[in-house]
């Protein structure tokens, strides 16, 4: 048996061959970044390998690196005795899939991805390989989505619910990705009033924006007129925004929360919020079994979640799958352990 | 179907007490009296007995939706609720316009389940299945399970039922402590506007709560005005004599008929036409037995000879609410208690006055609080005496005044999800001391953190997982906790040997490792003290 082509490390996968890391959340020399969420992008590398509609976004987040590379989606670069090439992973604007082709065999690596339409991003294209190396944020098969549509229609109709009350309608989401792609969808179903906007996602809501993204007008909701009470207007938050002083200027507000937690009541009723709505970035258990078949791998291996459902279910389908933790390659070395 | 299934969602998306009340007054004011019956009955929750048991459920939604059943059950222990999980699991229904009623679903397709043979009942679960979706999927499932919250209580329940029929609020309390049949009938009844409207002679009053006292005796004002009695560990019950018949309530509103016969026996020397209050207690020669001896006569329908002869109940009664047949709740306290000395039979071993503790000014209170370990009880009460018997916890004339609850250090050892909106995360835990060597279990508890604690709890549980046992983990005994308890008594069911009564958190130890957890010879200590005498004395 050779070696894997990848191993876990820094938080990240290592690829020995072509000497570089994936998505590392420690300072390494060389990094391919799948897309500027914090728990895959972080500064430190020389050299970064992005996908070239990410750059704004991954750089607003960390900064220019010394040695940035922009690809486009299906641009292949050689990168020690590799070759790697980024596709589309449709989760958020510049997100990638990596796919390494080496003598050790083709590996495709995604960050996070999904396969529901998404107006602000390309669409996942899958491509053969050997091994799939696929997250598993919703690995079991209560999580199923709703079409968008419908969540979309739903939404409208809570902030129409908000209106005809008079109360400020507070939908949280994180805020890169999720808010720009319920505003473009919302730009989609028709929507021209003003959005307000808490500060975090502003530069992030422009970077979209510039590059040609329809999204409705938004302002941020700390240069509203002294005294606005936004009754029946949408504001979008992220979740850490929740139970801050911030949300002082929304008296009596509806809150509501875009995940795919949502799928779950309890998740909903824990956090509090009035109104869940089930609409995420990354793939429900249906489409990460589906992936797994599109992508042609005889080997799966999960990353990023509890994959260990997901690898019992298609080991049963007859494929071949192991769940690596990755953030354990982060943990401190071990400490002498306590018990006897 | 459809307007309970809005209803539901109205009420799962607020946590705003009027909006609840503004949605269920909507739907009672709309809904046909046969199903409010039946929407009455489930938010005050009563439940259907169990038609299909959840190995069957479980089975089935393997079977319905092409999934392995450990799958099912994987979700089952993320999710944290069978029914919420089936739903989610189950395939998109084939939808149609849901015309159906809540009573019909219930009366014609969920009740008779119980006469089916097992495939027939497989083939009506998955037909409904496949008629309904969302929140109608999800609340049938709700009643196969049986198990049915929703973040409504009673008291909202009632509040609602009370705006809708225009009388107040503590008259359709009492209309509620009935367990008529849910039918259009027993609807109209619970909604009529006149107070006189015929009752079952079984029907119990609403129970009077106490609050705990958080404040000083002396802001309760003039000591005069107060009657203090002591707080006794046993069941609070309500002892009902009408129409030479007797029943007794619990105040979970159980009926608890045949369980204390000697209660039953002794009852029978009451003028008709009367209601006590009061507590059922293990006793004997003139002393409480431990709440362990009682706890031997909780689960028994029909008590044999030496259960009876080992754990002899008595009734405290301290309260009269019914007397000559006349609703005495209006009374002051003073006269309730007159009634009560007139009611109740001289000399009856079995029921009994509850002593009341004599004090003529608040500084006397406190030494006498302090003898509560000794004496077996909880610490004391302290009523208005001018106060009328009210309706649930009404904050002002009565108040409880416990005494400190015991403490120990307890190492977790086990944690597993809760349930509900509790589902998964890990809420439940299991404590244990030193014995030795060895740990050894001494206690569950469910309360105490706060919410951050709990999430910090979660994370730390799921990252230091040694085994999984179902739902259950065991996880590296490293974190300690403060737990308070009320009691200790020995326990031949326990690996321990002790039980603990009513163990809960009181913090987070984290400046705490394994080894300062207590032994199981320092817990042992107390159960030498009066006050948690072992069950052979």
């Amino acid at each position: 048996m050779t070696e894997p082509l990848l191993t876990p490390d820094a938080g990240g996968l290592y690829c020995r061959a072509g000497n570089f890391w994936i998505d590392p959340l420690r300072a390494v020399p060389r990094s391919v970044i799948t897309h500027a969420h914090a728990d895959h992008a972080r500064s430190g590398a020389a050299e970064v390998v992005t996908a070239k509609p990410g750059i704004p976004v991954l750089t607003h987040r960390i900064g220019e690196p010394d040695d940035l590379t922009g690809l486009d989606y299906g641009e292949s670069i050689e990168m020690g005795d590799t070759r790697v090439t980024l596709f589309p992973a449709g989760h958020i604007l510049g997100s990638a899939t990596v796919r390494i082709e080496s003598e050790h065999g083709t590996w495709g690596v995604s960050g996070d991805f999904k396969r529901a339409p998404d107006p602000t991003c390309e669409a996942f294209a899958p491509y053969p390989c050997d091994v799939w190396v696929s997250e598993c944020t919703f690995g079991l098969p209560v999580y199923r989505w709703p079409s968008p549509r419908e969540v979309v229609a739903d939404i409208l109709s809570w902030w129409g619910a908000c209106k005809a009350a008079d109360r400020p309608a507070v939908l949280f989401c994180y805020a890169l990705g999720k808010a720009q792609r319920v505003l473009s969808e919302l730009a989609a179903a028709g929507v021209t009033e003003t959005v307000w906007l808490h500060g975090a996602m502003i530069p992030l809501t422009e970077c979209y924006r510039q590059q040609g993204i329809a999204l409705p007008p938004t302002l941020p909701a700390t240069e509203a007129d002294k005294g606005e009470k936004f009754k029946g207007q949408l504001v979008l938050a992220p979740p850490s925004a929740s139970g801050s002083p911030w949300m002082r200027r929304f008296p009596k507000h509806s809150a509501g929360f875009v995940s795919g937690w949502m799928r779950i009541r309890g998740n909903r009723r824990r956090r509090g919020y009035d109104r869940g709505f089930v609409l995420s970035d990354h793939a429900d258990w249906p489409d990460l079994v589906q992936t797994a078949a599109d992508m042609q791998a005889r080997k799966v291996i999960t990353i990023h979640g509890n994959g260990e459902s997901l690898v019992r279910h298609l080991k049963d389908q007859g494929l071949e799958a192991e769940s690596w933790n990755l953030r354990q390659t982060l943990a401190p070395a071990k400490s002498e352990s306590e018990s006897a | 179907m459809k307007d309970f299934a809005a209803l539901f969602d109205r009420l799962d998306q607020t946590t705003a007490t009027n909006a609840k009340v503004a949605a269920l007054v909507d739907y009672f004011k709309a809904a046909p009296p046969e199903d409010a019956a039946w929407a009455v009955y489930f938010l005050t929750g009563r439940r259907l007995k169990r038609l299909v048991n959840t190995r069957e459920l479980r089975e089935w939604t393997a079977g319905a939706s092409g999934l392995a059943l450990w799958l099912i059950e994987e979700s089952y222990e993320h999710v944290g609720d069978l029914a919420e999980t089936m739903h989610l699991l189950l395939p998109p229904a084939q939808l149609k316009p849901d015309l159906s009623r809540l009573s019909e679903i219930i009366e014609t397709a969920i009740q008779p389940l119980a006469k089916m043979e097992d495939d027939e009942r497989q083939e009506q679960v998955t037909q409904l299945w496949q008629e309904f979706d969302g929140t109608e999927r999800f609340l049938i499932n709700k009643l196969l399970t049986g198990g049915f919250r929703v973040g409504v209580s009673k008291r909202l329940v009632t509040r609602a039922l009370a705006e809708v029929a225009g009388v107040d609020s503590s008259l359709v309390a009492h209309r509620l402590m009935g367990k008529g049949t849910p039918n259009a009938d027993f609807y109209q009844r619970l909604i009529a506007d006149q107070a006189d409207v015929d009752f079952e002679q079984s029907t119990p009053y609403p129970f009077f709560l106490a609050s705990p006292l958080e404040q000083e005796l002396e802001h309760l004002g003039d000591a005069q005005d107060w009657q203090a009695e002591w707080k006794w560990d046993g069941i609070r019950a309500q002892l009902i004599r009408r129409a030479g018949q007797t029943w007794i309530w619990s105040r979970g509103e159980e009926r608890m008929d045949g369980r204390f016969p000697e209660l039953e026996t002794a009852a029978e020397a009451l003028p008709d036409g009367t209601v006590l209050d009061g507590e059922i207690m293990a006793w004997r020669d003139g002393a409480p037995l431990p709440f362990s001896v009682l706890q031997t006569r909780i689960g028994r329908k029909k008590p044999g000879k030496v259960t009876l002869e080992k754990a002899p109940v008595v009734l405290l009664a301290y309260d009269c609410l019914e007397f000559g047949g006349e609703d005495l709740r209006e009374c002051p306290l003073e006269a309730r208690m007159d009634a009560l000395e007139q009611a109740l039979p001289e000399n009856n071993a079995r029921l009994q006055p509850s002593a009341q503790v004599r004090f003529s000014d608040w500084n006397e209170l406190p030494a006498q609080r302090d003898r509560s370990r000794e004496l077996g009880v909880e610490g004391l009460m302290l009523k208005r005496k001018s106060s009328p018997y009210r309706v649930g916890r009404k904050r002002g004339d009565w108040w409880k005044w416990k005494v400190e609850p015991y403490t120990f250090d307890g190492v977790m050892i086990y944690a597993q999800p809760g349930h509900g909106r509790r589902s998964n995360l890990f809420t439940d835990y299991t404590f244990a001391v030193h014995d030795g060597e060895q740990l050894v279990p001494v206690a569950k508890a469910y309360s105490g953190l706060t919410q951050k604690e709990i999430d910090r709890l979660d994370r730390w549980i799921r990252n230091n997982t040694k085994e999984r046992f179902g739902p259950v983990r065991s996880v590296e005994p490293m974190q300690v906790f403060e737990l308070a308890f009320e009691g200790i008594s020995h326990s031949p069911r326990h690996k321990s040997g002790i039980a603990l009564r009513f163990p809960r958190i009181h913090r987070w130890r984290e400046d705490l490792t394994r080894k300062d957890a207590d032994s199981l010879n320092d817990l042992k200590k107390l159960l030498g003290s009066a006050g948690s005498k072992s069950d052979s004395e």
